[in-house]
């Protein structure tokens, strides 16, 4: 599975990983801090992935 | 996870009310609670001119589209705050946004008003920057709405943002602050144009949320003066404890809003302002703190042998960017 993560401008590869849940587990990035989209759509915590998807993670954290 | 509304798949999950909703039954949900928001603490009606700051970023373009749908006299303000290719990227999506809605933008250039951006403004007046920008902010989003004609100026600070704040002014024992925080801040003043928080009952992702689904294009990298900014910091204490019980943030705030504000409210003597004798606007000094930094910096940019804009007794070059001519 291919992940951009833009707010940390990189984009990496993972295996293996079932749901966002455990995307945003295996990146130690708190939900309530970031959006998870694929294509155009947002997904929930509980959205199944496969090894073929792109998603996007977008911050949400906004402020100074 | 299913939408509560229709039992499609969800696409946001709302946990503090222990929701989660699809596509087009979160944005009627995202509406509802600014449109709720609006009335409930009588921010504004129909006929009412709304000033809009926008910034570029998301929350400020979530909160016009909202209120052009709606049917509000919504225009934008933006300030260019001359920092670098980051205001130039912010400005150029706030008129794209206004160009594909035909809404009014008024733009205040602040490096062409007053010689050098608010980067420029901290460093000659000895301010950091983010002290300078905030004071710029305040002033000028209040003198172009009084000099305009619009009844009510409207910010984007979310329920993140009033959280954070809420938390920092408890940490430092800030009691003026406290009193003064509020989704309305009713006018003192015949020139302290009245400042309203449409947004203040939703929570920053969810704004993130409305601008993907609606396909608003906004800025997504920082201001570069917030690297390490404090509010991020707090943010992110109150994000920790809103992943492991929901709520947490809207708590906090509300429950300070309906038992604690009172009570302050209730034990201050209400700040007396009047006019600054430089520009006009409503202070507690004889002069305001805009004009003194403004004339600092004007002082020291002369001595550069650079000509400044004259600062603070003009009206502001507010332009009216793309969209119909001011009304």
């Amino acid at each position: 599975m291919k992940v951009r993560i833009r707010h940390q401008r990189r984009e990496v590869e993972l295996a293996g990983v079932r749901s966002v849940r455990e995307l945003l587990d295996r990146l130690q990035l708190n939900p309530e801090t970031v959006l998870v989209v694929r294509g155009s759509e947002l997904l929930t915590r509980d959205a199944r992935l496969g090894e073929d998807d792109e998603v996007e993670i977008r911050p949400v954290v906004s402020g100074g | 996870m299913r939408c509560v509304k229709c039992k499609a798949q969800a696409q946001v999950e709302v946990r503090r009310h222990h929701a989660a909703f699809c596509g087009p039954h979160f944005l009627e949900w995202f509406e509802a609670q600014v449109e709720r928001a609006v009335r409930r603490e009588r921010m504004f009606g129909p006929q009412d001119r709304v000033l809009v700051a926008v910034s570029g970023g998301k929350d400020s373009l979530v909160l016009w589209d909202v209120l052009l749908r709606r049917g509000y006299r919504a225009s934008g303000l933006h300030l260019n705050l001359g920092i670098g290719e980051y205001s130039q990227q912010s400005q150029e999506k706030c008129e794209a946004f206004a160009r594909q809605r035909g809404a009014e933008l008024l733009v205040v250039d602040i490096p062409s008003e007053y010689g050098v951006g608010v980067e420029g403004l901290a460093e000659l007046a000895g301010r950091v920057a983010c002290s300078a920008c905030g004071l710029s902010k305040r002033y000028l989003f209040n003198r172009v709405a009084r000099e305009r004609g619009f009844d009510v100026v409207a910010t984007a600070h979310n329920l993140d943002d009033e959280a954070a704040v809420l938390l920092g002014n408890l940490i430092a024992g800030n009691v003026d602050a406290l009193v003064r925080q509020s989704p309305v801040l009713d006018s003192g003043h015949p020139g302290l144009v009245r400042k309203v928080k449409p947004l203040y009952r939703i929570a920053e992702r969810e704004t993130a949320a409305y601008a993907v689904l609606r396909g608003i294009d906004y800025v997504l990298d920082e201001c570069p003066n917030s690297v390490g900014a404090r509010s991020l910091l707090l943010k992110e204490a109150l994000n920790l404890l809103e992943r492991d019980a929901p709520g947490t943030k809207q708590s906090l705030y509300w429950n300070f809003l309906e038992k604690l504000r009172p009570l302050l409210r209730a034990a201050s003597e209400p700040v007396a302002l009047r006019s600054c004798l430089h520009c006009g606007q409503p202070t507690t000094a004889e002069v305001c703190a805009f004009c003194r930094m403004t004339e600092r910096v004007a002082h020291k940019l002369r001595s550069r042998v650079v000509a400044p804009a004259q600062a603070g007794r003009e009206p502001v070059g507010a332009r009216s960017g793309p969209g119909p001519d001011p009304a």
